[in-house]
Formats: structure tokens, C-alpha cells, sequence
């Protein structure tokens, strides 16, 4: 059989984490097949197509497709779903929201958030804010499966040359509506797959001060990131917060900046390669983690970090 | 309007999880139970709706052991009129979950069920999902905002790129976000006034729903450990190994 994964993606591109989801879905079973499902993306299914290991494209077009409704988006991947034996996508907030809906719609109890495959049915996923993780092993068919895409590589993006099947489109949930998107356009690498991040806490006292985090950013080329005491007092938006309850980052170099280290955060960072962090208690917890530990006041140390990274001959990008 | 919420009981979020030995689990024994924290976001949305004259009822519901019972009562001490027990044993997945609160659903027809966004146990992030694509209702998920325009909720989501609108007709799901709102405590007369309020009992097997779990846990692991750090006195100090021993800038 064959595996089914979801594209997600904004019309005109792919989302860089079906890159990982495509991986981990090669992994259960050779035969991927993506699900495009939109509105005017036949880019999307060009660029999906020509993925090494896409083997076809199923593409299906709608207005009612424009945006992600999951009540619009499951019917789609249940109608599908017979000849496949997984349907997985990644588990961020576009798979978190869908994929249960496409399970229970199939009578499957669904395995989330795993971050690597034992074997087409047998899994490891973290539990308890990543602090174990269990090898769980599927005894339904058929499989719904969301995955951590930091755990997996991004595919390889050409190469591949699979048919575009275009499928009818499933009629409109009409109890449901879009209404609006508010994204925050940046410059900077993607939270998710930035080579580095520099996160800053409640330490950093407000909104304002998160210029001397954005200074260093900007520097090294780096996503910013926040702990959720720091967007629950408002210094930064929500879409910024790494942790449990937001998202995953395993960056090579995280630097985390007035924030105390609470388990809910290591959940969203301690998987990073080199882990630094800057805070003026010796004491936190942040520190059994770091590879590099500052103890001192950030207002200082973070003004001097700049200053020391201006000296530097080349910094890599 | 009638608000059906889902509570589950975990373990507190502040208690340093720990493996068993034997890999079957992380210990439970003499650790401190809690509701799941964005269950008590979800309670008090409701809550708040019914103080604003928009809800006439509350009915908080769990799954799970007797003991479960517990996180009923704090729902019922902080404004929730009744609750339900529905009694299991081991582990129940979200997908039993939703269809045992389906049966709810079906019996006690609410306007509006609110859950929190992910069990802190299970990290799953599943059952509103399921429960809203079994009863065929509008879902909204990671819930920041909730305003009730008369049969239509319009629903702020916390979404990767930012913050999402929909607006869902009621009857629909929402599971909230902890930046819904910020709960409040019970008061000590209302722990005695919810001792006395009725919690109602069922089965599984009396609602007719199988919750044989599906998937099998064949062992829990604990996290590989970090080597430990240094301590740097210096950033010129932390500057330079980040430069020539890490070789990360
Ligand atoms: C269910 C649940 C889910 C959660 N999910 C998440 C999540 O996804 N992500 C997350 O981050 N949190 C999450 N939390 C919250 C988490 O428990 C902590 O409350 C939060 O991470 C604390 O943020 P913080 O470290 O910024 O703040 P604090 O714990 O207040 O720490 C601030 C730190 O800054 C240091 N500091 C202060 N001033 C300075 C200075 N001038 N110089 C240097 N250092 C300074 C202090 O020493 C302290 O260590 C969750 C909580 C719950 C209950
Ligand atoms: N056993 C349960 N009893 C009641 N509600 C539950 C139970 N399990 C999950 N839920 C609800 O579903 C939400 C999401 O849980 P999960 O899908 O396990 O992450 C929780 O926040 C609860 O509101």
C-alpha cells in the first residue's frame, strides 16, 4: 500500500515542514503520494511533483479550498483514503487541526507528533512535554500519523517527475467560515527552521527591550524566539513562543535570554545542538542544559554580545 | 445555552515526570493530580459566558478512573452547575474520548463544548478534533479569543504564522489556549457549595462505546541526557567558543 501525505502549503509554495513530512512518510512506505488540496495552486503541484520521492500528486481545486478549514480539508483525505495504508502530514498547527478530524472521520486513533519510525506501524513519540518518550505501535489498518518535522530532514525538492492526478473537489462546510489571517511578515529565517535562535523571557521586562534580541538577530541571521511568560505579558506575539504549547525548534545554536527554564519551555529547545543562556540567576534551571552558560545581567550582556559578534571577521550564515 | 466542557485529570504540570524502571510508564504513585492545565481556561470561558447572561448551564465532564471525580469537583467549585463522571480504567484515547463525550452530546444536545487544546500528558492534541468531526460540528481550535455574536462564535485561533478569525455556528467545539482568559480560583465557600452538586455516573459499557485502545505502548524511554555545560565569565569569552569550539557562528 501506499502512504498519503498533505501538502501544506499557501497556494502559490510548499511549506517547508511537507519537506519533512515527505521524508518521514518515504519512511513508512516508498509509494508517497501527496494530497494538494487549494485554490489556483496548480504551482504547488508542479513543485510537488518534481520531489524525489513523490511518486504522484493528487490535486484538487476549490475557492472553498483557499484557506485551511479542516471541515472542508477532511472529506477530501477520507474520500481519498482507501488505497492508501498511512495519511500523514506534519505536527504543527496545520496537521494538528486536521488530522484528528480525518481519523475519527476513519475510525482511527491517531499517533501524534512522532519523531521517528520504527516500522510502518511502530513509532517513538514524546509524552509529558518530551520529558520521555514512548515506542507506541499502531494495531489499527490503517494509520493517521503527524509528525515533529525538526525530527526529520526536509526532502529533496527536484528530481522527481510524478503525474498530477487531479480529483474532484468534496462539497463546502458552510458552518464554518474564514474569516481573516493576520501574518507577521519578517526578513528573518523561519522560527522553525532557522541554523540559529535567540529567545528572550520575562528577563527581558518589555516589548521595547526585545530591540537588543532583534539587534543580535539581525546580526547573526537568526529567528527570534520567546518563552510564553514573554508573550502572555504581551512583548511579543504569540507565533514567536517555543515550547509544549508552542512550537518545536532544534536550531544549532539557541541562545535563551532571561528565561528561567521552566520544563514546559526545554520541551520547545533542548533537542538544539549548542545551547546557550544568558540570565543573571545562577541558579536556574535554564543552566543544566546549557553547553554555555553567562551568568549575568542581560541589559549589559546583550549590548557587549553585539559589540564582540561587530569584531568578528565573518560570521557564518 | 447549555456548555458541555471537557476536563481531564493529569499530573501537575510543575511535578518533574520520572520514567519507571521498567519502561511500562512514568510514575504516578504519591505524585500530585491536577486538571489538565488548559481545561481550566476552558471552564472559565464558560463560566464567564454564563455571568454575562449567555448561558444558562454548565456541565463539566471527565473520563477516567473515580478518582477523576476530583478535577468535576474543582470545575464545580469555580461555576459549573453539574457534572459527569464517566468511569474507565487504564488508558483511554482521545479517539474513546470523543466518542464517549459524543454519547453526551447526543443525550444532553449542548450549544457550545469547550476542551482544552492538548492533554499535558499525551501531548496528543486530538479529541476536540475528533469529537467535532464525529458530530459533524464546526470546529475551533487554539481559541485566544472567543466573542458570541448570537448563533454564530467568532473564534481568534493561535495558529504558526500568527492569529487566524472564523466565525462557526453554534452548535460547534472550541478548545482553548492558555491566553484565553485567566482562571480563577475557587473560594472556599464554593468548594463546600460544589460538594453538594451532582455528579452524574456512567460506563462506558452504558453508553455502549469501546475504548480498547488501539495503540499499543511498548515502552517509555527516558530523554537522552545533555552533557553538562560550563559556565563562561565573559560574553568575549562565550563569543570566541561559540567561534572556534562550537563553530556555530
Ligand atoms: C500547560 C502549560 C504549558 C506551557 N507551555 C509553555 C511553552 O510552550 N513555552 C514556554 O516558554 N512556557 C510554557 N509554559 C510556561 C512555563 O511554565 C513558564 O512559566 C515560562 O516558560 C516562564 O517563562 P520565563 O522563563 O520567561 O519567565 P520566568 O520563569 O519568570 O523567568 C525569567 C528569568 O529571567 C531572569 N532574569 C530576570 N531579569 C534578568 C536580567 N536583567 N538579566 C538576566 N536574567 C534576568 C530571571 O533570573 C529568570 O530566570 C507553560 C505552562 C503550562 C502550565
Ligand atoms: N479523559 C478525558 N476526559 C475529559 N476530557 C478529556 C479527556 N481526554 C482529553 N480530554 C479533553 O480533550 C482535550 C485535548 O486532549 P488530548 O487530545 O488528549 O491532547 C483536553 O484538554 C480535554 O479538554
Amino acid at each position: 500500500m501506499s502512504v498519503l501525505l498533505i501538502a501544506e502549503h499557501n497556494n502559490k509554495e510548499v511549506k517547508p515542514f511537507t519537506l519533512n513530512a515527505i521524508t518521514a512518510a518515504s519512511q513508512m512506505d516508498a509509494d508517497v503520494h501527496v494530497l494538494l488540496i487549494g485554490n489556483n495552486c496548480g504551482d504547488v503541484a508542479k513543485a510537488l511533483s518534481e520531489m524525489s520521492v513523490v511518486k504522484k500528486v493528487l490535486h484538487a481545486e476549490a475557492a472553498h479550498y483557499e484557506n485551511y478549514l479542516a471541515e472542508n480539508f477532511a472529506p477530501l483525505a477520507v474520500k481519498v483514503s482507501e488505497n492508501y495504508s498511512h495519511i500523514v502530514s506534519s505536527a504543527n498547527t496545520f496537521g494538528k487541526n486536521l488530522m484528528p478530524r480525518i481519523a475519527a472521520h476513519l475510525d482511527i486513533s491517531q499517533v501524534s507528533d512522532i519523531t521517528k519510525v520504527i516500522s510502518s506501524d511502530t513509532f517513538i513519540r514524546p509524552i509529558y512535554a518530551g520529558n520521555a518518550f514512548a515506542t507506541v505501535k499502531s494495531t489499527d489498518t490503517k494509520k493517521c500519523i503527524t509528525i515533529r518535522p525538526t525530527s526529520f530532514e526536509p526532502c529533496e525538492t527536484s528530481g522527481g517527475s510524478a503525474t498530477i492526478e487531479k480529483i474532484e473537489a468534496t462539497k463546502e462546510f458552510t458552518l464554518s467560515k474564514f474569516i481573516k489571517r493576520e501574518e507577521v511578515k519578517s526578513d528573518r529565517p523561519e522560527l522553525g527552521t532557522a541554523r540559529i535562535v535567540i529567545s528572550g523571557g520575562r528577563g527581558m521586562q518589555n516589548g521595547e527591550n526585545f530591540k537588543l534580541i532583534a539587534d543580535i538577530a539581525d546580526k547573526l541571521n537568526a529567528a527570534i524566539g520567546a518563552s510564553r511568560a514573554a508573550v502572555d505579558a504581551g512583548y511579543i506575539s504569540n507565533e514567536h513562543q517555543v515550547g509544549q504549547t508552542g512550537k518545536v525548534v532544534v536550531p544549532d545554536l539557541y541562545i535563551a535570554v532571561g528565561i528561567s527554564g521552566a520544563i514546559q519551555h526545554l520541551a520547545g529547545m533542548k533537542e538544539s545542538k549548542i545551547i546557550v543562556a544568558i540570565n543573571k540567576d545562577g541558579e536556574a534551571p535554564i543552566f543544566s542544559v546549557a553547553d554555555y552558560g553567562l551568568e549575568a545581567d542581560l541589559f549589559e550582556a546583550l549590548p557587549q554580545f553585539l559589540e564582540e559578534l561587530n569584531k568578528l571577521n565573518s560570521i557564518q550564515k | 445555552m447549555k456548555i458541555l466542557v471537557a476536563v481531564k485529570r493529569v499530573i501537575d504540570y510543575n511535578v518533574q515526570v520520572r520514567v519507571k524502571e521498567d519502561g511500562t510508564g512514568v510514575v504516578t504513585d504519591n505524585v500530585k493530580m491536577s486538571s489538565n492545565p488548559p481545561d481550566d481556561n476552558a471552564i472559565e470561558e464558560a463560566v464567564k459566558i454564563k455571568e454575562a447572561g449567555k448561558a444558562t448551564e454548565i456541565i463539566a465532564i471527565t473520563v477516567g478512573e473515580e478518582k477523576s471525580q476530583e478535577t468535576v469537583r474543582k470545575a464545580l467549585a469555580v461555576g459549573a452547575d453539574r457534572g459527569i463522571l464517566i468511569k474507565t480504567e487504564g488508558t483511554v484515547e482521545p479517539l474513546a474520548v470523543a466518542k464517549a463525550l459524543q454519547k453526551i452530546v447526543d443525550k444532553e444536545k449542548p450549544d457550545l463544548v469547550f476542551m482544552g487544546k492538548q492533554a499535558i500528558d499525551d501531548d496528543c492534541n486530538q479529541t476536540g478534533q475528533m469529537l467535532s468531526a464525529l458530530l459533524n460540528w464546526p470546529q475551533a481550535t487554539f481559541a485566544s479569543k472567543i466573542e458570541i455574536k448570537d448563533k454564530i462564535l467568532e473564534v481568534t485561533r493561535e495558529i504558526d504564522e500568527g492569529l487566524e478569525t472564523i466565525e462557526v455556528n453554534l452548535p460547534a467545539i472550541v478548545t482553548c489556549d492558555l491566553r484565553l482568559n485567566e482562571p480563577r480560583y475557587a473560594s472556599l465557600p464554593n468548594i463546600m457549595k460544589a460538594k453538594k452538586k451532582p455528579i452524574e455516573i456512567f460506563t462506558a459499557a452504558d453508553l455502549g462505546v469501546d475504548i480498547t485502545p488501539r495503540v499499543q505502548q511498548i515502552k517509555v524511554e527516558e530523554p537522552p541526557k545533555r552533557k553538562a555545560g560550563i559556565k563562561v565569565a565573559s560574553v568575549a569569552e562565550l563569543v570566541s567558543k561559540l567561534k572556534n569550539e562550537a563553530k556555530v557562528i
